[in-house]
């Protein structure tokens, strides 16, 4: 098998493998904190339901972060399968954050561990609350030192190649590379914002067939509380990623806004179709891309033809589409919040309007959807570099013949894996609905007080 | 001490932990599997729950935190070890997904205790160590050639040497009895005399086959590998106290004695020997390619990396410490007396 054939069919691997592994990676970052808050609210208004929430989501979490933790290992070890030219030079310069993850993945197993074993064990909620912090800690800080290596990946920094050797390695300014702040808190962000989503979502589901307990109306309105500063958050971190991109690396932005004439008064591209140059049957924000990149309308927006004429690589043109569908899905999930948000509050009754739940089931699927269309964007949007100006992906891959056999094999494995997550979830709480787990409690401290 | 023998050292004291913590987990769903087909089931179900289901993330993380440190002291590795591996490597991998979807959907989910999955969870203890063991294998040399400038792994020579074949034996045997020796303990702790017989029984069986097989693999070197088993022999003492050690060991189990001691001299055992084994395998991580002098990263990154270790092993140490003392010595838990699960 040819040189270039691997290179593809290691993309193609990997594409599998974290297209897989985001999606619980993402939950995995996200639900920690969610349960921390739901119980800590339940201790705070003594309100049972909310300590009964934040349990039962610490069940259903464990099953998702054990298969976080098979692909999070798979990917961990893929790495240096498929790319070990890549990982050689990564290994000289970008290692420190990845073994901190490590660490980082240590402390969060351990806890989590302990968590989940120790409910009840202990008279004070707040010292089983306790535990959880370093869960949530050490998941976010997983996420970060991730975020660091692929945030490298894109604007890498700190050594020099000198005919082929990397010298004057310096770690911390690897770590601190301009793509960092952006990358790392828009991660970080955006997990969270998932995770409320994708709850909410649940607590619509039962709402819509049929539940009428008030439990499930509390996680809902707390998720959407939570998801609303999170798609701001969220929004705020776009627009400077939007600027980073301009500055760092404006062929990705270019090619995703298909700006072509370097202009000031750049309009935002939505959508469309490409005939040439030509963007047709597109929808056209006056002076948003200028703001975006530069945060004034008059300012000018470097475009692919100047790029080009500089010998620039252009990324695929298609990572349009992908970057017009994370931001769509962001921006509706942020207004759907609002409005939700702001109608509970003024008491509007048409929240509670079935169209509008079915909206709200549709907020956690959309979600992963934005956060596959998001990372899918940054991985093409990078392309022909693995580590852009330095090293690209076909020089990075492995030499080995066998990687169309892995496809095959791995590509099952995630099939029977995700399929196994969402029937082992789903049987565990149809077999224990809220409804039947609350009864039993009462019965219990009835039971206990007599 | 210089920077390339103190990362090594690391590395190889987390490898050794994961070989300890990794058997215990691999042999005990082996176990499992076996008294589900001899219908003695429950006997250690129970066990595996209270004891594994907690720690194996954890057992998880030593592996990943070999490799990753490996690419991160010896970032050459990645491009001998990370080209040839490709298919051993992977299937470890997917076999290891085996494991982490077994205690994901049987133990905490929906507990699917379908029989297939039990015998499935207990022969991938077998085949894990079976497909992750070669590596040991491969660095001896020899089947690892250079081919247009690029590492490519000889299956056939690999598959054929009786090296290979020994050292598999051994990892099988070592897990049966890693595990069976400190099930042991653990049952006995557990107050479940029936499940401490059983595994008495199962740790006795395996300690000849597991001391056979480790001897037998010095004598394969000696052909395969002879500047190796020069070495090997020159710490011929180290050797001498860890075969001191298995015979406390075995005669502690025999005599149904302190089997905490048993199993601490079976980890002392196996401590030295490994270390005697990694000493002697000094200075390379491949014959004859590569050594950790010529695979080390810049000093910089390495200083980096052990200023990064000393300061995880600060939050690591009292995090496991707490996590042992709840799942290991904590008797009503151990004892099932309690059961606190979300």
């Amino acid at each position: 098998m040819g040189f270039e054939d691997t290179a593809l069919l290691s993309r193609i691997l990997t594409l599998m493998t974290l297209s897989f592994h985001i999606l619980y990676a993402t939950i995995g970052v996200g639900v920690p904190l969610m349960i921390m808050i739901a119980q800590w609210v339940g201790i705070k208004k003594k309100d049972d339901h909310y300590i009964l929430m934040a349990r039962r989501w610490a069940r259903g979490f464990v099953i998702t972060v054990a298969v976080g933790v098979v692909t999070g290992t798979i990917i961990g070890l893929q790495l240096s399968l498929l790319w070990p030219n890549f990982m050689q030079v990564a290994g000289n310069v970008i290692a420190l954050p990845l073994f901190l993850e490590t660490f980082a993945f240590f402390f969060e197993a351990i806890f989590l561990g302990i968590y989940l074993y120790t409910w009840d064990r202990f008279e004070d909620q707040r010292k089983h609350l306790l535990l959880l912090i370093p869960v949530a800690l050490g998941a976010a800080a997983s996420s970060v030192f991730i975020t660091i290596v692929n945030a490298f990946m894109n604007a890498p920094q700190g050594f020099e190649m000198l005919n082929g050797q990397l010298i004057n390695v310096q770690p911390l300014l690897a770590i601190f590379n301009p793509a960092m702040p952006t990358k790392v808190a828009h991660v970080v962000a955006t997990a969270f914002m998932t995770c409320a989503f994708l709850l909410a979502s649940i607590a619509a589901l039962r709402i819509l067939s049929g539940s009428k307990h008030v439990y499930h109306k509390k996680a809902l309105y707390l998720m959407m509380k939570l998801g609303l500063v999170f798609s701001i958050a969220t929004a705020i971190i776009g627009d400077f990623s939007g600027k980073y991109l301009a500055e760092y690396q404006p062929e990705k932005l270019a090619a995703a806004e298909w700006h072509f004439e370097t202009e000031a008064n750049a309009g935002l591209v939505m959508f469309g179709v490409l005939d040439g140059e030509e963007v047709k049957y597109a929808i056209r924000v006056p002076y948003a891309l200028s703001i975006l990149a530069h945060g004034t309308p008059g300012e000018e927006v470097t475009g692919l033809n100047e790029l080009a004429e500089n010998d620039v690589p252009i990324p695929p043109l298609w990572i349009h589409y992908l970057f017009d569908t994370m931001v769509t899905i962001g921006m509706s999930l942020a207004a759907l919040s609002f409005v939700y948000v702001v109608a509970a509050w003024r008491g509007w009754s048409f929240i509670q309007a079935k169209w509008f739940r079915f909206l709200l089931l549709l907020g956690g699927p959309l979600a992963l959807v934005a956060i596959e269309a998001g990372w899918w964007f940054t991985e093409v949007g990078r392309q022909p570099w693995i580590l852009r100006g330095f090293m690209t992906t076909q020089e990075a891959a492995t030499t080995s013949g066998n990687v169309d056999l892995m496809i095959i094999l791995f590509g099952g494995l995630y099939i029977i894996l995700g399929i196994g997550t969402i029937v082992v979830l789903t049987r565990m709480y149809r077999r224990n609905p809220v409804e039947q787990e609350l009864a039993q409690r009462q019965e219990q401290k009835g039971g206990e007080q007599e | 001490m210089t920077l390339e023998i103190l990362g090594i050292a690391v590395l190889w004291l987390f490898l050794f932990f994961y070989v300890i913590v990794g058997s215990i987990d691999f042999g005990a769903g082996f176990f499992n599997a076996y008294s589900a087909f001899t219908n003695k089931q429950h006997i250690l179900t129970n066990i595996i729950q209270r004891y594994l289901s907690p720690v194996w993330e954890v057992t998880n993380v030593f592996f990943v935190f070999f490799f990753v440190g490996m690419i991160g002291f010896f970032p050459l590795t990645a491009y001998y070890y990370g080209t040839t591996l490709l298919v051993p490597a992977s299937l470890a991998l997917i076999l290891l997904s085996i494991r982490g979807s077994y205690y994901a959907f049987a133990t905490y989910g929906a507990k699917i205790n379908h029989r297939g999955y039990i015998y499935m969870y207990g022969l991938s203890g077998l085949l894990l160590p079976a497909s992750l063991s070669p590596v040991l294998a491969m660095s001896e040399g020899g089947f690892i050639n250079m081919v247009n400038d690029s590492p490519q792994l000889d299956y056939w020579a690999l598959f054929t040497s009786p090296l290979t074949w020994s050292i598999v034996v051994l990892s099988l045997t070592a897990v049966l009895y890693i595990s069976a020796v400190f099930l042991t303990w653990y049952a006995n702790k557990a107050g479940d005399e029936k499940a401490t017989d059983l595994m008495r029984k199962y740790a006795l069986v395996w300690a000849g086959p597991a001391i056979i097989t480790a001897t037998g693999i010095i004598f394969e070197l000696r052909t395969h590998n002879a500047e190796h088993f020069a070495r090997i022999m020159d710490l011929w003492w180290l050797f001498g106290i860890s075969s001191l050690l298995f015979l406390g060991t075995v005669f502690l189990i025999w005599k149904r004695r302190k089997y905490g001691l048993a199993f601490i001299l079976l980890v002392g055992q196996f401590f030295t020997a490994f270390f005697a084994y990694g000493i002697s395998h000094y200075p390379y991580l491949l014959y004859p390619h590569l050594t950790i002098y010529d695979s080390f990263t810049n000093e910089t990154m390495a200083i980096s990396l052990i200023i990064a270790f000393v300061a995880g092993l600060g939050l690591l140490l009292p995090s496991l410490y707490l996590l042992f003392r709840l799942f290991l010595f904590d008797k009503d838990y151990v004892k099932g007396k309690s059961d606190y699960h979300a």
